[in-house]
């Protein structure tokens, strides 16, 4: 009795806020590694003189940028996918309205430097010949509001596709299809003039984020540490959600939804949860990555990029949060070097990607490098 | 005469408006002043056609260890499914005390008030290990927010101990639960509903696929579990049965074909014909 | 009855030409032809205009040509030789046509020739002689051509003379033409009874000229009892105008759903009997476009039988490649339709960059036979084309063709089983894994299909197929999973719904809605039109 009283005591996780990454190297690798190219990456770039080898160059460092933006939409895509069991073919939709949200800001901080000098109009509305902002437009020459809307908007429309879907207990590949469609749809959208977001241009030709140029080396290097920052913050949020008894009440609707039904739990609602705050995140890593790559236009919506992220988790090992990140970052690098060298050959390296995962490391890059670590 | 016949269904005595129905609060309580703990009266469920339950009248009393049996396509499942609120019969009442009307209630809202069930193939979470089993099926709020800070009591864990203990589970409490044997498996899932320390058990095929001497400790658990809970078992192995039931209610076609001892129900010449004749 | 004179003139017209074609007479007729050819130069205009007169009436089958060239400003004479050509415009000058025989005369340089001068009193006799001599002609279709002509421009003098011809025309539908010319024109009369009767005669007509002529009459015509006449008929042919619109939008929204219906069949037989959703499904109809395009390539001088021989050519092709995939990757994932679902994203990647590294990332055309181009003109307000009828018709053919298989043929029954019950199938002996590739390379092969209608009626090119894996996943969807029935109703309906919304909506908005409104009748009936019968549909 007293030693069955010691095995489960010992057994079940204390108080998960106080050791959330005990046992968790590759969480704890990654969040060291974000460390270090926070504090070295900028001193490389700002302080070390361009003509040194190790030099990095701004480019490079709006490039990392990207590659942590990308990560972060990983990590909230395997909080869903690898926690949950809900593949996502939607997610770019997320992504690409907290990245609108954003541009909005940026397309406001403009003001009369436009090329029609309008002082509140951007310029595509003052060339479609409109007379005022549309009241959509209110309130993102605030910071604060825009911010607010990267993670409302994305937020918004999460929690309605969710609790339509999930209430209704739509699962599986129907789920799948359907939110392919929502993005689908959404980019048909944004493609319209009507919309009020730029149409097939979208919003670009941004000049200040705070007050600072967007194209200053300073400014580039802060987006990359808000980046870098971004994704650990994250890491840690999903972490605590994975740890926690929601977590663990969520990866058993994943493995056996019925069952978690029938012991109470309203297991549509637990997964709104995860789906909403997963949809908020991705529409933190648009947010920051449209001033990096300075456009954002309907194609962000494509269904390809959300499939894209699908694989960039399958990748790096879904149900990891870690080696989602890393995939992120991994696919996206491989990536500019294939395109740079033989851009037609990306397509069918992408393609066999796809293939290869599901067919033969379905634990992506992590399960790979653990099943080396436990053989050696 | 049809105003008549509007006239007399609007006034009849044993039936009122929902409208004028109080609420129904979960919290209210059991009443099982009169006895029984379910109350499924003249229940038809039916699929295109077939009618999977017909008119099926059957009470379980607090506390009562019933077993109930038939033959395939009796209407054992779908029994269990009206009572959890998996399927929503066609007509009759269903009620768990004289209180809670389980019909307007849906699944989560059966589980939390007491009903726990055991599903036919053993489910339960194989990516956690038997201890989280356990507690996610512990009795307690589950609402979303509550889950994400919710930490384990020492209560919550002397509770898991003794149930581990009680299923036989001590030594496998760290393991995976996907990595145990089928009949571990099945005393987990037990394991898992007495967690929830609900009012009624109800218990699909609980030996589906034990060996005998598994077989013998489930009896032995079934067996000392009525009295604090009322356990319903529907089984289809006739020993098993024969060593556990007091009572036996014999389903056919989707209604009550005989009830009684089992010696009673095995001498009634109509339950001989279903099971040999035909 | 009263056809029978026309055809006797038709007859008599017919025998008389052969007959004097042949003769000397051609010979006589052709120099009296050439005087009055060369009389078009004549100083004066009275002589020129005489000259036309006689040119067209004397019935020479070259007439109408040198009038036209009068009216073109093809007409030259030769300086010196002082005698009337055609003359057409080349890089140095002119190439010259003798206007009597139509055979080359040669060529000369801008300073050999002039051109023939006419005023514009000839220039409007010219218009009519022509008119008149083409109702006149004995080809129907040249008569037909003359008459629709007045009908888009109106000349009252020339309608008067339809007076006399309509009696005559064989025809029934020119009849019907020369009936509006001349309602239309007496339209104008001066008398407000006139005006009464040709409205009177014009009733039933749908044509945009008559629409607008009776608008101005119910607008502006002095009589009050013209205008509430023209009015009320006005109204009338608004009315069934909206009717006929209502017709072509709902043939339009067939024509759409058939293809959705094509492209569906085999995403329902994939999905709906194997449980498999294959993300290359738009890429297998891609491939079947491509196929149409490359049999055409390998028979250029065949075009018409090109289609014929490019279906059989589709199906086999996509259907190959189906069977490959099966075989090759979603075999190892049945059980995980969401691995699968990526793996076979992943190959639609691939082959969309195969088919643009093989042929060119630009569209391609496919051309149409003969047959199937053109179109069935019920009335001025409605007509069918023919490709997409032919497009209806096929989809219906392959919807029949399915129902066979599933279910007359063994091989159906054996899907059937498969998908029913897989391990009881496999225990009465049927080979699961064949029955898979088959029913999957079926699928595909119906993809194939689709491919080769969708290339009728767009170009090809490797992004053809994109957009339809979710269009047919929602046409499934809608119909209800595992039911062919469902897939034909839900892809016609959407279809209709689809094309009703566009005038109201646009484009794009229509396929937005369309897509929210199945999100929403998903929630509805998570089962679709027509849900799949049983316990275990119920218990699912």
């Amino acid at each position: 009795m007293a030693a069955n009283e010691i095995t489960a005591t010992r057994l079940i996780p204390q108080a998960p806020h106080r050791r959330l990454l005990h046992g968790d190297l590759g969480g704890r690798i990654l969040l060291g590694i974000l460390a270090a190219m926070i504090v070295v990456v900028p001193v490389l770039n700002l302080m070390v003189p361009a003509d040194s080898p190790f030099h990095v160059s701004t480019y490079a460092v709006t490039l990392m940028g990207r590659y942590l933006c990308f990560a972060l939409l990983a990590l909230a895509l395997d909080l869903v996918w690898g926690y949950c069991g809900i593949l996502s073919l939607g997610h770019g939709a997320f992504f690409a309205l907290g990245g609108y949200a954003m541009g909005m800001y940026l397309m406001r901080q403009i003001g009369d430097r436009g090329v029609y000098g309008d002082p509140v109009l951007p310029d595509f509305m003052v060339f479609l010949g409109w007379e005022k902002l549309p009241w959509f437009w209110y309130g993102f020459d605030h910071f604060w509001f825009a911010a607010l809307m990267v993670l409302a908007v994305p937020g918004l429309l999460g929690f309605v596709f969710g609790w339509l879907a999930f209430r209704s207990r739509v699962t599986g590949v129907y789920l799948s299809i359907i939110s392919q469609a929502m993005t689908y749809a959404l980019m048909l959208a944004f493609f319209r003039n009507e919309m009020g977001f730029g149409g097939n241009n979208g919003l670009t030709d941004f000049k200040d984020i705070l007050g600072f140029s967007i194209s200053a080396p300073g400014t580039r290097v802060a987006l990359f540490m808000a980046s870098g920052l971004a994704l650990g913050a994250s890491y840690l949020i999903c972490r605590t959600i994975v740890r926690s008894r929601l977590g663990r009440v969520v990866t058993a609707v994943r493995d056996a939804e019925p069952r978690t039904r029938s012991l109470g739990y309203r297991t549509d609602r637990y997964k709104l949860w995860v789906w909403t705050v997963s949809a908020m995140l991705s529409g933190l890593a648009g947010a920051l990555y449209v001033p990096q790559v300075g456009i954002i236009n309907p194609s962000e919506f494509s269904p390809l990029n959300s499939i894209e992220a699908v694989v960039w988790v399958a990748v790096g090992g879904r149900g990891t949060l870690y080696g989602a990140a890393l995939g992120g970052a991994l696919v996206n690098y491989a990536q500019t070097l294939l395109t740079a060298w033989l851009a037609e050959l990306w397509l069918f390296v992408l393609g066999a990607l796809f293939v290869a995962v599901t067919l033969f490391f379905p634990r992506g890059l992590v399960g790979l490098l653990r099943r080396r670590g436990d053989g050696s | 005469m049809s105003w008549l016949e509007t006239t007399r269904e609007v006034m009849r005595r044993d039936q009122v408006f929902d409208l004028v129905r109080p609420a129904q609060s979960v919290s209210a309580g059991l009443d099982t002043r009169h006895g029984p703990i379910l109350y499924l009266e003249d229940v038809t469920v039916s699929f295109d056609g077939f009618r999977a339950l017909d008119e099926l009248t059957l009470y379980i009393d607090d506390g009562e260890l019933r077993c109930i049996i038939g033959p395939n396509g009796a209407g054992k499942s779908t029994m269990m499914d009206v009572i959890t609120g998996r399927t929503r019969p066609d007509h009759g009442a269903a009620w768990f005390g004289q209180r809670l009307d389980l019909l307007r209630m849906d699944e989560t809202e059966i589980a939390r008030a007491g009903i726990g069930r055991k599903f036919q193939k053993p489910t339960v979470f194989p990516n956690h290990r038997v201890v989280e089993n356990l507690e996610l099926a512990m009795a307690g709020p589950r609402g979303v927010w509550s889950a994400l800070g919710a930490r384990l009591t020492g209560e919550g864990r002397d509770r898991i101990d003794s149930v581990l203990e009680e299923i036989g589970l001590g030594e496998a409490g760290h393991e995976l639960a996907g990595k145990l044997s089928h009949g571990q498996k099945q005393w987990l899932e037990i394991g898992m509903l007495l967690m929830q320390n609900p009012r009624v058990l109800l218990v699909d095929e609980p030996v589906a696929g034990m060996t005998h001497q598994e077989m013998d400790r489930t009896a032995e658990l079934l067996t000392r579990l009525a009295g604090r809970h009322s356990v319903v078992v529907v089984e289809h192995d006739m020993e098993f049965v024969r060593s556990i039931a007091r009572q036996v209610t014999v389903l056919h076609q989707g209604a009550v074909l005989a009830e009684g001892s089992m010696d009673e129900v095995q001498s009634d010449p109509r339950v001989v014909e279903v099971y040999l004749g035909e | 009855m009263q056809r029978n004179p026309g055809y006797w003139r038709l007859l008599v017209g017919l025998l008389l030409a052969v007959m004097v074609c042949a003769t000397v007479h051609a010979e006589t007729d052709d120099t009296a032809f050439a005087e009055q050819v060369a009389a078009l130069n004549a100083r004066s205009f009275d002589d020129k205009a005489d000259a036309a007169r006689a040119i067209a009436s004397s019935g020479h089958p070259r007439a109408t040509t040198i009038l036209q060239a009068l009216l073109d400003s093809s007409l030259y004479f030769r300086v010196i030789e002082g005698d009337v050509v055609l003359a057409e415009a080349t890089d140095d000058g002119f190439a010259l046509t003798d206007p009597v025989t139509g055979e080359a005369a040669g060529a000369a340089t801008q300073y050999e020739v002039r051109r023939v001068v006419i005023n514009n009193a000839i220039r409007g006799e010219v218009r009519d002689l022509l008119a008149r001599s083409g109702l006149t002609s004995d080809d129907p279709s040249v008569r037909r051509e003359a008459v629709r002509q007045l009908l888009d421009n109106p000349d009252p003098a020339i309608a008067e003379q339809i007076g006399g011809l309509i009696d005559e025309e064989p025809r029934a539908d020119i009849r019907r033409d020369m009936a509006l010319v001349l309602g239309l024109s007496r339209l104008q009369s001066e008398a407000a009874a006139d005006r009464l009767l040709a409205l009177d005669s014009l009733r039933g007509s749908l044509a945009d000229r008559v629409r607008n002529e009776v608008r101005t009459l119910a607008n502006d015509d002095p009589d009050p009892a013209v205008r509430a006449e023209a009015a009320q008929m006005l109204a009338g042919i608004e009315e069934r105008r909206e009717l006929w619109g209502f017709a072509e939008q709902v043939f339009f929204g067939l024509s759409m759903g058939s293809v959705l219906m094509l492209a569906a069949f085999g995403l329902a037989i994939t999905f709906g009997v194997m449980g498999v959703i294959n993300m290359a499904h738009g890429e297998l109809i891609m491939l079947g476009a491509y196929t149409t395009y490359v049999v055409q390539q390998l028979m250029p001088n065949h075009i018409e039988y090109s289609v014929l021989v490019a279906i059989p050519a589709a199906f086999l092709v996509a259907g190959s490649f189906g069977v490959a995939i099966e075989r090759g990757i979603i075999r190892f994932l049945y059980g995980r339709p969401l691995e699968t679902l990526l793996a076979t994203f992943g190959l639609s990647l691939i082959l969309q960059q195969l088919v643009r590294t093989v042929f060119s990332p630009l569209n391609r055309r496919v051309s149409t036979p003969d047959w199937m181009a053109g179109s069935i003109e019920v009335n001025a307000a409605f007509s069918l084309t023919l490709n997409r009828l032919y497009v209806i018709a096929f989809a219906l053919l392959v919807f029949l063709g399915l129902m066979a298989i599933f279910k007359r043929t063994t091989l159906g029954l054996r899907v059937r089983a498969v998908s029913q019950n897989r391990a009881m199938a496999r225990a009465v002996g049927v080979s699961s894994a064949r029955i898979d590739a088959l029913t999957f390379g079926l699928g595909a092969g119906v993809a194939g299909l689709a491919g080769v209608a969708l290339s009728q009626l767009t170009n090809v090119g490797p992004n053809l197929g994109q957009g339809y894996i979710i269009d047919s996943f929602l046409v499934v969807v809608f119909g209800g999973v595992g039911n062919l029935w469902g897939t034909l109703v839900g892809g016609l309906s959407l279809g209709v719904l689809n094309k009703f919304l566009e005038p109201q909506t646009g484009a794009v908005l229509a396929k937005v809605l369309v897509l929210v409104f199945i999100i929403l009748f998903i929630q509805k009936r998570p089962q679709g039109l027509f849900p799949q019968r049983g316990r275990a549909a119920a218990e699912g």
